[in-house]
């Protein structure tokens, strides 16, 4: 390790003997029954749990895994909503010196067994019923599976299969085990260096099937600090753990940064109520994907149509000056005492309760990363004062590798590499990243890794380049970039979220590699344009039947046309049609992170596509959707061809 | 599910004994004699006009019978008037819900606790001594208990009049449960419902008959066939003001003149599909 590691935060020392368990004992063992390490809403109060109950869990289950049969380097699978139990169990199996692996709550029973069969999963914790189900559908194709744990009793009263075993009795067989061997945990706690692999972590693929990231207890916590580094986080801050711990950024937040740092990881009370929770924390940090920061977007802007005229006077004024003075700043030009004052009044007026609804009232970073956002979001968040910053990374490097600077911020940048990471161009325009954080490779998939791989570099698959300031430009996947008409190359992403700027349009998808003219298909928010049918006295039903009215299709079209502005005429989408149905993960057409699927989507819409192309004005669906259940629905309709008129 | 045959050592909890109500000269149910036992989910089911409201009228006192005994734990309550009952640990839901719209949905679970204060009004309307302390008391857990139970946790402090109805049908479930009742009288429970709200409140009424934390005993009134067989551990099929049968689905389902009652009326296995 290199001298500068050294003696940063709470003199943590990163070296190749410090593992996530290592340090996890150290700081509990500082912070003890001090400090809160994580709260849960449960019953509706803000529940604490200090960092000597931490411990005390994790101990107890380590040692209970352990009692079960979990030998060094088994694999212990995780599903459920974000709260104390889960991370309590992915800390208490790499402590007992497993491997952990987390899959995102809603996956199907398909992915389900797939990622358990692959891993070779010896233990998995579910939350409570319905995770348990859907384990135990899947128990007798996975023979590795020995024990399915569930933590939550909510109608698991009839459950009496050998293989479940509820938490508190693992965590009674791990207490039985401490009694006969007192010292086990430590010396369990002590094995191992940093180089072993801590967490199997399957990306989401866009393409194929998921593949199993391997990465160590040193790419994590190297990660961690090395991000801190540009931002520091400090041991007061709140945190507020909602979105899935199978997604790499959650795991950074909550494992890399938060057990360096010491601070308050907090769970809301269920999914639904998340957005709710994090206002009533605040937190200090936070890091999303696009698509909550576009969903606050939305309904800000949703809530403005809504309001009264001197409120909507109000938030025109206000938002003025926070664009003029954001654009100020991100042209780096000083800005006037004048400009300042208004600032100041906007943010008093407006922004302030803004932000506060928004949870966003003392949040000092802001990330956002996973997959593009729209410069029009980006001016949006920063008009209103939040230091919103895009972040660039992937599973492989165990997060993230480029990120913004406070001050330093373009809308179209991901920014500068982050200390310890290198990152060249290559000549095919290719993104490629060296780090200690890079990962060990793929489980059972050597080809995979030697792709992935080369001479220490790890290959991104992105097409990008440097801009003159030496912020990075990531253009999009290097096989979604698409070819115009004239011979430039052009990325659908930017198109896309520039569509889905508009409130109506909740997902949106551009075709038009080496074709004539570029079209979309879009999905209209339910919501939002149900609220504006029923405000015109339109009827409708059902989404199919909403999406399908010619007046929404003129909304849609008004939404295109502002996108299309300013793009150039090979660029500017032609035609489209409203989807009958929204895009979902379930249907495979967006990974569990919401990334769309475009192979699949091609092949799936064909139709549609061809449609698209050729001189008609409608097209005809006739398809079967089948549901979990088993049950299937016919479904039937037409979808119309729309010319967007100039 | 509890076995039936368990259930027969099991004491009785409510008993109607040789019950009639008439209206004038409309006779809504005659020599109607049940017993409920402790621990089971007994349903009451039987077509359009059988007299099924009229019989859970009669038992949580809102009318009274002109002849025959009712019996509440071991105690005739014929005299008792509604609130007496429910004081007694009876509680009730309505076919259309009775939920207060303007007040929050824990404010209406709340409210379901009211018999459970023992203070008086005047120290209720100062707010001291007794009712504070009290009120804190009650406040604590049960309310939450049951919003955890039924998954509401995200329109806690939403006003009940805007919520949907499958909700609201959830709300007065709630404030119903918040009695801490022996007895729960649910009537039709499901009417109205879609299908995932259909399995969501079966889902909830085993939970509350079955959980250790509550474990209350469902008087249930309805029309769903395949949930009443599926939930139930003695099924009552009235017809006409009369007693058809009393016993478990399996052999209520056999029953000639159960299916004679039904025809043309719907098939009387069909579920909502």
């Amino acid at each position: 390790m290199r001298q500068e590691d050294k003696n940063r935060k709470n003199g943590i020392e990163i070296n190749d003997d410090l593992t996530i368990p290592k340090l996890f004992h150290r700081q509990a063992l500082k912070y003890g029954d001090g400090r809160v390490a994580m709260r849960e809403k449960e019953f509706g109060i803000w529940r604490p749990i200090t960092w000597k109950g931490y411990h005390d869990n994790v101990k107890q289950i380590a040692l209970g895994l352990v009692a079960l049969g979990l030998e060094n380097g088994d694999k212990v699978s995780m599903i459920g909503d974000n709260r104390p139990e889960g991370l309590w169990a992915e800390m208490a199996a790499i402590c007992a010196g497993g491997v952990g692996v987390w899959l995102f709550q809603d996956c199907l029973i398909e992915e389900v067994k797939y990622i358990l069969d692959h891993s070779d999963t010896k233990f998995l914790f579910g939350e409570g019923q319905e995770e348990v189900d859907k384990a135990m559908s899947v128990f007798k194709e996975c023979p590795k599976l020995k024990k399915i744990i569930w933590d939550n009793p909510k109608g698991m009263r009839n459950y009496h299969e050998d293989y479940l075993i509820s938490l508190e009795e693992v965590k009674a067989l791990g207490r039985k085990l401490d009694e006969e061997q007192p010292d086990l945990f430590e010396k369990l706690v002590n094995q191992g260096v940093g180089e072993e692999v801590a967490l199997l972590f399957y990306t989401s693929g866009t393409t194929s099937l998921p593949k199993g990231a391997l990465l160590s207890h040193n790419n994590m916590l190297t990660m961690g600090m090395h991000l801190m580094d540009v931002d520091p986080c400090k041991e007061t801050d709140d945190y507020v753990s909602y979105l899935p711990f199978a997604w790499i950024g959650e795991q950074m937040m909550s494992i890399s940064c938060g057990l360096q740092i010491g601070y308050t990881i907090n769970f809301p009370e269920e999914p639904e109520t998340a957005q709710e929770n994090i206002r009533e924390i605040g937190p200090h940090v936070m890091f999303a994907p696009p698509r909550m920061y576009e969903e606050m977007t939305r309904k800000v802007q949703v809530k403005y149509l809504d309001s009264t005229w001197i409120k909507r006077k109000f938030y025109e004024w206000s938002t003025k000056i926070g664009y003029r003075t954001a654009n100020l700043k991100f042209e780096k030009k000083p800005i006037s005492l004048f400009w300042k004052a208004l600032d100041w009044l906007a943010y008093v007026t407006v922004q302030k309760k803004l932000k506060d609804h928004l949870g966003l009232s003392r949040v000092r970073n802001a990330y956002t990363g996973g997959a593009a956002m729209g410069p029009d979001h980006f001016r949006f968040f920063h008009a209103m004062g939040v230091n919103l910053k895009q972040i660039y990374g992937q599973t492989e490097v165990a997060g993230i590798s480029v990120v913004h600077r406070s001050g330093d911020i373009k809308f179209d940048t991901v920014g500068h590499p982050i200390p310890g990471t290198e990152i060249k161009i290559t000549e095919d325009g290719e993104i490629i990243t060296k780090s200690s954080s890079v990962f060990k490779g793929y489980y059972k998939n050597p080809e995979a890794t030697a792709e992935a791989i080369k001479d220490g570099w790890l290959h991104s698959d992105d097409k990008g380049f440097m801009d003159d300031d030496g912020h990075l430009v990531v253009f999009d996947r290097t096989k979604d970039v698409f070819t115009l008409k004239d011979g430039r190359p052009f990325s659908p992403q930017y198109l896309e979220t520039r569509l889905k700027f508009s409130p109506y349009i909740k997902d949106s998808w551009v075709i038009g590699d080496k074709r004539d003219y570029i079209t979309a298909v879009l999905c209209i928010d339910y919501a939002v344009v149900g609220k504006w049918a029923d405000d015109k006295k339109l009827n409708y039903t059902s989404y199919p039947e909403l999406s399908q009215k010619i007046e929404v299709y003129e909304l849609v079209a008004q939404q295109i046309r502002d996108a299309n502005k300013d793009l150039p005429d090979p660029a500017k989408v032609i035609k489209f049609t409203n989807l009958y149905k929204e895009l979902d993960a379930d249907d495979d057409e967006l990974t569990r992170t919401r990334k769309l699927r475009r192979a699949f989507v091609e092949k799936r819409y064909a139709e549609i596509l061809d449609a698209l192309y050729s001189d008609v004005d409608t097209v005809h669906i006739d398809t079967v959707i089948k549901y979990e259940d088993g049950h299937e629905a016919h479904i039937k309709t037409d979808m119309r061809i729309i010319e967007v008129s100039k | 599910m509890i076995e039936s045959n368990e259930l027969n050592d099991k004491e009785i909890l409510l008993e109607l004994e040789h019950i009639h109500m008439s209206f004038g000269k409309v006779k809504a149910i005659a020599d109607i004699s049940l017993q409920i036992k402790k621990g089971e989910i007994h349903s009451v089911i039987g077509p359009n006009g059988a007299g099924k409201t009229v019989m859970m009228n009669c038992i949580n006192g809102l009318y009274r019978p002109q002849k025959g005994n009712i019996f509440f734990k071991g105690q005739k309550i014929n005299h008792l008037k509604p609130y007496e009952r429910a004081a007694q640990g009876m509680a009730r839901t309505f076919q259309k819900v009775e939920v207060f719209g303007g007040m929050t949905v824990l404010d209406n679970i709340r409210l379901g606790r009211h018999t459970h204060y023992k203070s008086g009004l005047l120290s209720g309307l100062l707010y001291m001594g007794k009712t504070a302390e009290e009120e804190k008391k009650h406040r604590e857990f049960i309310e939450e208990e049951i919003i955890d139970l039924l998954e509401i946790e995200q329109i806690r402090h939403k006003p009940v009049g805007m919520l949907p109805y499958g909700l609201q049908k959830r709300v007065e479930l709630g404030r119903a449960l918040a009695l801490e009742p022996d007895i729960l009288i649910l009537d039709e429970p499901l009417a109205g419902l879609n299908l995932e709200e259909v399995e969501d409140m079966a889902r909830f009424i085993l939970d509350i008959n079955e959980e250790e934390r509550w474990k209350v005993t469902c008087l249930l009134v309805e029309h769903d066939m395949g949930v009443v067989m599926d939930l139930s551990d003695n099924v009552f099929v009235l017809n006409f003001g009369n007693m058809i049968i009393d016993g478990p689905p399996a052999d209520v389902q056999e029953n000639p003149d159960v299916v004679k009652a039904y025809l043309g009326e719907e098939d009387l296995y069909a579920t909502r599909r």
